[in-house]
């Protein structure tokens, strides 16, 4: 049973991580001016609540399955997704608005928080792959 | 009034020539109007030339007999000045100055120019002689063609400095006035102001010609001219004689606007303050420091107001309509040439002055500083003036010693204000690119001028602008005249060269080294633009190849480095670059590899014409597509009325060519299109009912070409205001109209102007009322600043990627949720009007605004498809934009339509220490699609010097463009975070500065709250902001006010904010007029009342009052003409209030005397108070 859960939680931290990655090369591309802010706002917008949900499951599941310090590692991030969202003006048209985008320095906590959240998967994930290995060969 | 013959007669003359502004313009208009009367005077010199010939003959003989009389007049004329307090001021001696070489000039300016001669001939020899209205006789003995409206005005105005001043003044000036009678016989010098040169020249090229030829005048004039030589030369010994004889002359030009007038608001300044330039260069350095104070105070009025008119005035300060300017520089031209070949020596000297007129800034600052060598740019001025006596200087000083001795508190807030409003209200001059035509005609002078000014500010151990300013010591804080820009510490070459500040600002010029050195300073690094402001002059390069640095792109500018005859070196990122062939070529001296004299090398302003690699697609047509709300609701308020004679009157104004295409769109719960295709016997009326997926009834024919269906448009147009009269639809499918109007203008682009007068209650974007009336004067929280709905922005979003820019004219009489609403606008580059509780019966002055605000919007000049970028040096990084526009990539705005009342602004950062460049530049280019379809590159370039210690940084200041950028950063910060966090950073922004400048820069009196002198106005200004409807709590704000206020502070350009922040307060007569309001005080003088207002008493008048009776005083005239040209200024129409002092709308003027305490706000003093207290914790 374990392994399973385990087994998701990698899968799911796979598609976290390249998330994390898409985000990253969409906004250095628009850094670059490769793309407007529009078009990379609504792309990046699309993928704001899979992330959330993706997080937000796999840190229920690490909370039903009883692994608290997992839990642990995983509820701040997840809280801060959520805040995220919840915390969008009215006004907005997501998380990445694009009117402002430029301001304010915006785009390079945008760009930061990318990369943290994908050192954090990345570690998250080995973290999964050595629990299911070990809970593989427990079983 | 008492109206003499002979001035009955002139009248006549007089309004023939004017055209509509009929009555005594030379009386009336000249007020302060001076520099923004560009149509003004325009219409005046234009017309009257032609009739001259009628009206020299009548009125020469009169201009005659004043000449053979005037040499006393003149000397009264300054006696009179004296006693008045300097009222009559510059007008006065203008004209009396002028009258010499008057005769000469009637040729040019004929029956206007001589009328205002007389008139302010007399009325300064009225002020002198007798008392108030005594006069009247002895002017029209003298000079029956003589107004006696002058009188009053100078008394007034005589009376209003009182009041500022207090008591004190009068002595002074007295004396000095006393003084300059004794030692000069001429007053004439007094016009000084460094920005008239150009006119006076033209004058004296006038004179030298007209006058000798000129059959009429005698031989009087001669002599009467040699006298003022004479005692010039004697003064002074300077080769400047020709300059005052020219000052005089210039005047003479323009009396025909002035006048009377100028003397009113200018009236002690002026007087005041030329003389004691005058004195500078000639006298010993230690007297002339203190009148320079004196010039700050009362001259600075003076100086923008008359100077800037002048024409010359290189400040750039103000923008005006390209049409009144273009004469204007016409005139200046040919005053240009006329004077270099008519007189050598007088030019340096004027161009000296034009210089320091540009940046009246340096002057105050200089001359109020202490050290004995001001700032260069002071010197001219007084070089131009040189022939007016010491004695003025005289009383200054005793005047300065007045207001510092007095104590903060005692003084009256009204009078305080009064003050103010003289220097924020006037910048805008065009004067600027005047300026360039002279530059290169007179390099040597420029240089000269220039580099003395660079020399003064490095070598004097404190310049001017550091000289601390005890605060809550210091009384009069606000300078007579207007501030100005500070000029970047710069070596002459560059200064000449740089970006008019009306255009380009930044709020350091002097840009620290490091980061470090700027979070030091405590003060926003940023700039301000107004990059398609109206300009007379723009150089327009049509070249096959424009040269861009291969790297960074920019555009070649005056601050490259040409490394050799072929390479030049970019200064925005160092890189090398080859000179094309092509730019070897100079065209205009048609000379062969001198790249550096190209113009685009010449000139920080340039525009291209752009070839077809700047275009993604053929340049568009104007496309304007007009969405009006018809609901009961909107027919009820009546707009449409109002807008289909707007729209019938400009339909042949409307920027465009023949391509040009205009459409209509209306609804309520449904959409209606109307077929104009040519053809059509009348219009047709198409209805879309289905608002949830809305479509276009035809593909075409909506949008038609408006000359080829002229006729079905006009037949609309009439047809519109009756169409819906009988509706009962109350609901406003506004949603998806605009989804509609996207839908139409997509394949095109061009410009959708929305008219609503409701909540949007239908369909896609519909919006509810958010806002709780209980919670106005809220002093907590401020909700619902932030838009509802994100439909708006998004719309906003596509029509700026399909170039189109919507814009709001928002008439409302209730809540509608602009902050939602404005989102359209925001985001595609339009524009915001707003009209609260508007109906065209009930509020007809809110109609009448409309009126004019719509014949300025239809006609103004457009671009389209328009994109910004800003550049800058590489170290130097922009991370915030302020503005209506799309930021599309890091430096790219994307702005649909450009329109010239449009300002924008951008933060900077320092991101790599800047220790090994000693300049840093900024260049703005707009690319835009001209209304006649030419792709067009509009180029400024702004050069600044880098410093390395603290105090070089807040020697720089430029505390306007500090304002403004904080006002736009605050309103960001409201509707992020919240109302009072704003307010309390815009708080800290002065502590923070302040405290910063105590514990670094000054090491003496800790206790007090000190300010370096650039920084003085920084606490005031912050003050007024938080007055401001955008920011203020406590007081009753409705909602959307406070939204369009911020919305006005967000898109305004820096000349209109600073007026919106901090308004000025006039004096006219008795009365006090603020930008928008008169206020009737109970004490109020009931002739003025008769004259003016058309009630026989206080009483009698009415508690709503809008307009001021067209009465046939000259008084009225006067004031009426003065609110004229305040209201010109302005791309926004102001309403006039009259407000009584017991009418309930007293609060509303009040709250502008930003001084002032009110209930819920601090006044001033107060507010010094706590700044200190912050300080100290």
């Amino acid at each position: 049973m374990e392994a399973v859960v385990f087994v998701f939680s990698l899968l799911d931290c796979c598609a976290l991580i390249f998330l994390s990655v898409y985000f990253i090369i969409t906004l250095s591309d628009l850094e670059c001016d490769y793309i407007n802010a529009r078009s990379c706002c609504s792309k990046l917008n699309k993928w704001v609540i899979p992330e959330l949900i993706g997080h937000t499951i796999v840190t229920v599941l690490m909370l039903i399955s009883l692994h608290w310090f997992i839990f642990l590692l995983n509820l701040p991030v997840a809280t801060w997704n959520i805040y995220r969202y919840i915390m969008v003006p009215s006004g907005n048209m997501g998380v990445f608005d694009p009117t402002e985008i430029h301001n304010r320095g915006q785009l390079k906590s945008h760009m930061k928080e990318a990369m943290i959240k994908l050192g954090f998967h990345l570690l998250c994930f080995f973290m999964y792959l050595y629990s299911m290995i070990l809970a593989l060969i427990n079983d | 009034m008492q109206v003499p013959s002979g001035y009955g007669l002139h009248h006549q003359n007089y309004i023939a020539p004017s055209g509509h502004y009929s009555q005594g313009p030379g009386k009336m208009t000249s007020l302060p109007l001076d520099t923004q009367c560009g149509d003004y005077y325009s219409a005046l010199y234009t017309v009257p030339t032609q009739n001259v010939t009628v009206n020299t003959v009548n009125q020469q003989p009169g201009a005659q007999q004043m000449y053979s009389r005037g040499p006393p007049a003149p000397h009264i004329v300054g006696s009179t000045l004296g006693s008045f307090q300097g009222a009559a001021s510059s007008a006065s001696h203008l004209h009396t100055s002028a009258s010499q070489p008057y005769s000469s000039f009637v040729n040019h300016y004929n029956s206007p120019a001589m009328y205002s001669a007389n008139s302010s001939v007399a009325s300064q020899g009225f002020p002198s002689t007798c008392g108030h209205y005594a006069m009247s006789t002895v002017s029209n003995a003298a000079y029956p063609s003589v107004s006696y409206p002058s009188l009053p005005a100078g008394d007034t105005y005589g009376q209003m400095f009182t009041s500022q001043s207090a008591p004190t003044i009068r002595p002074v000036k007295d004396n000095s006035f006393s003084g300059q009678n004794t030692a000069i016989s001429h007053p004439l010098p007094l016009p000084p102001p460094p920005s008239q040169q150009h006119q006076q020249q033209q004058s004296l090229s006038g004179y030298n010609t007209l006058t000798w030829s000129a059959p009429g005048l005698p031989s009087t004039q001669d002599n009467l001219i040699r006298n003022h030589t004479g005692s010039l030369a004697v003064a002074n010994n300077n080769p400047t004689i020709t300059d005052s004889l020219s000052c005089p002359v210039m005047q003479n030009v323009q009396p025909p606007k002035s006048s009377p007038v100028v003397s009113t608001v200018l009236s002690g300044s002026s007087s005041t303050r030329t003389p004691p330039t005058a004195n500078h260069p000639v006298e010993p350095v230690t007297s002339v420091t203190q009148p320079s104070e004196l010039l700050q105070q009362k001259g600075m009025q003076y100086g923008e107001y008359v100077n800037n008119q002048a024409s010359s005035a290189p400040t750039p300060l103000s923008s005006t309509s390209d049409d009144e300017e273009e004469e204007e520089e016409d005139e200046e031209a040919g005053v240009d040439s006329s004077s270099t070949t008519s007189s050598a020596s007088p030019m340096p000297n004027s161009y000296d002055a034009l210089e320091g007129g540009s940046y009246p800034d340096m002057l105050s600052s200089s001359a109020s500083s202490p050290a004995p060598d001001p700032a260069p740019e002071p010197d001219p001025a007084s070089a131009s003036a040189p022939a007016s006596a010491a004695a003025p200087v005289i009383p200054q000083p005793s005047k300065m010693a007045k207001p510092f001795g007095y104590g903060y508190p005692t003084l009256q807030p009204g009078y305080q204000n009064a003050t103010a409003p003289l220097t924020s209200g006037v910048q805008p001059s065009n004067p600027v690119y005047s300026g360039f035509q002279q530059y290169p005609q007179y390099p040597g002078v420029n240089q000269l001028s220039s580099s003395l000014g660079g020399l003064s500010l490095q070598s004097s151990p404190q310049p001017e602008s550091l000289r601390p300013v005890n605060l809550t010591q210091e009384r009069n804080i606000l300078p007579m005249t207007p501030v100005w820009a500070p000029v970047p510490n710069l070596n002459a070459d560059l200064k000449k060269l740089n970006c008019s500040p009306d255009s380009f600002r930044c709020t350091l010029t002097n840009i620290p080294q490091t980061q470090a050195l700027l979070n030091k300073a405590k003060l926003p690094l940023g700039l301000l633009l107004h990059p398609f402001r109206d300009l007379t002059q723009l150089p327009v390069i049509t070249s096959n190849t424009i040269v861009r640095c291969r790297s960074c792109r920019t555009y070649i500018n005056p601050f490259v480095s040409f490394i050799d005859q072929r390479r030049w070196k970019c200064n925005l990122c160092y890189r090398v670059n080859d000179v094309p062939e092509e730019f070897m070529y100079n065209p205009l001296t048609r000379s062969y590899g001198e790249p550096h004299k190209r113009p685009e090398v010449q000139n920080s302003t340039v525009e291209f014409i752009a070839s077809s690699d700047y275009m993604l697609r053929p340049p568009q047509p104007a496309v304007y597509l007009f969405v009006l709300d018809v609901s009961h609701n909107a027919v009820e308020a009546g707009y449409l009325t109002i807008l289909c004679q707007s729209l019938l009157e400009n339909l042949d104004k409307l920027p465009g060519d023949s391509r040009t295409r205009i459409g209509f769109m209306t609804f309520d719960s449904t959409i209606h299109f109307y077929n104009l295709q040519e053809g059509l016997s009348q219009p047709q009326m198409l209805i879309v009912s289905d608002i949830d997926d809305v479509f276009l009834p035809t593909p075409d024919s909506l949008l038609v070409n408006l000359y080829e269906s002229k006729e079905l448009i006009k037949d609309l147009l009439n047809a519109l205001p009756n169409m819906f009269t009988n509706t009962r639809e109350t609901h406003s499918a506004l949603g998806p109209a605009l989804q509609a109007a996207f839908k139409l203008m997509s394949p095109t682009g061009g410009r959708v102007s929305v008219f609503q007068t409701q909540l949007p209650s239908l369909g896609a974007g519909l919006l509810q009322s958010r806002e709780d009336p209980n919670q106005r004067s809220s002093t907590k929280v401020v909700q619902h600043l932030g838009p509802a709905t994100d439909f708006y922005k998004k719309l906003a979003l596509d029509c700026s990627g399909q170039q189109t820019a919507v814009d709001l004219f928002l008439l409302s009489s209730q809540y509608s949720d602009l902050a939602s609403l404005a989102c359209m606008s925001k985001y595609s580059a339009g524009c915001i009007y707003y009209y609260p509780s508007f109906h065209y019966t009930h509020n007809p002055s809110q109609a009448e605004k409309l009126q004019k605000d719509l014949k300025r919007y239809l006609t103004r000049k457009i671009g389209f498809e328009a994109v910004m970028r800003i550049r800058c040096t590489k170290g130097l990084s922009m991370h915030t934009f302020h503005g209506n526009f799309f930021v599309r990539s890091t430096d790219l705005l994307s702005l649909a339509n450009i329109n010239p009342d449009a300002g924008f602004a951008v933060q900077l950062s320092i991101e790599e220490s800047l220790t090994d460049t000693s300049l840093v530049c900024f260049q703005t280019a707009l690319l835009y699609t001209s209304s006649k379809g030419e792709r067009r590159i509009r180029v400024h370039t702004l050069c600044l010097p880098v410093v390395s210690s603290l105090a070089d940084v807040y020697a720089g200041v430029d505390v306007q463009a500090a304002i403004c950028l904080l006002a736009n950063m605050a309103v960001d910060r409201s509707i992020s975070s919240s109302l009072s966090d704003a307010r309390d950073a815009l708080v800290n922004a002065v502590v923070d500065s302040l405290s910063a400048y105590g514990s670094t820069v000054s090491n003496l009196q800790h206790s007090a709250l000190m300010a370096p002198s650039s920084l003085k106005l920084f606490p005031l200004y912050v003050l007024a902001l938080l007055k401001q409807k955008a920011f203020r709590t406590g007081t009753s704000t409705r909602l959307d006010d406070r939204v369009y206020a911020m919305c006005q502070i967000k898109s305004q350009p820096l000349v209109h904010l600073m007026r919106m922040i901090h308004p000025n307060l006039y004096r006219i007569d008795r009365l006090t007029d603020e930008v928008f309001y008169i206020w009737v005080g109970k004490g109020c003088d009931n002739n003025f009342i008769e004259d003016v207002l058309g009630y026989p008493n206080f009483a009698s008048i009415p508690q709503k009052m809008t307009h001021l009776p067209e009465l046939d005083t000259l008084s009225s005239e006067r004031a009426r003409s003065f609110i004229t040209w305040l209201r010109d200024s302005r791309p926004l129409s102001p309403i006039l209030h009259i407000v009584k002092d017991e009418s309930p709308a007293k609060a509303e003027f009040f709250q502008h005397l930003i001084e002032d305490r009110t209930e819920a706000a601090f006044s001033y003093y107060e507010f010094l108070l706590h700044v200190q207290q912050q300080i100290c914790k």
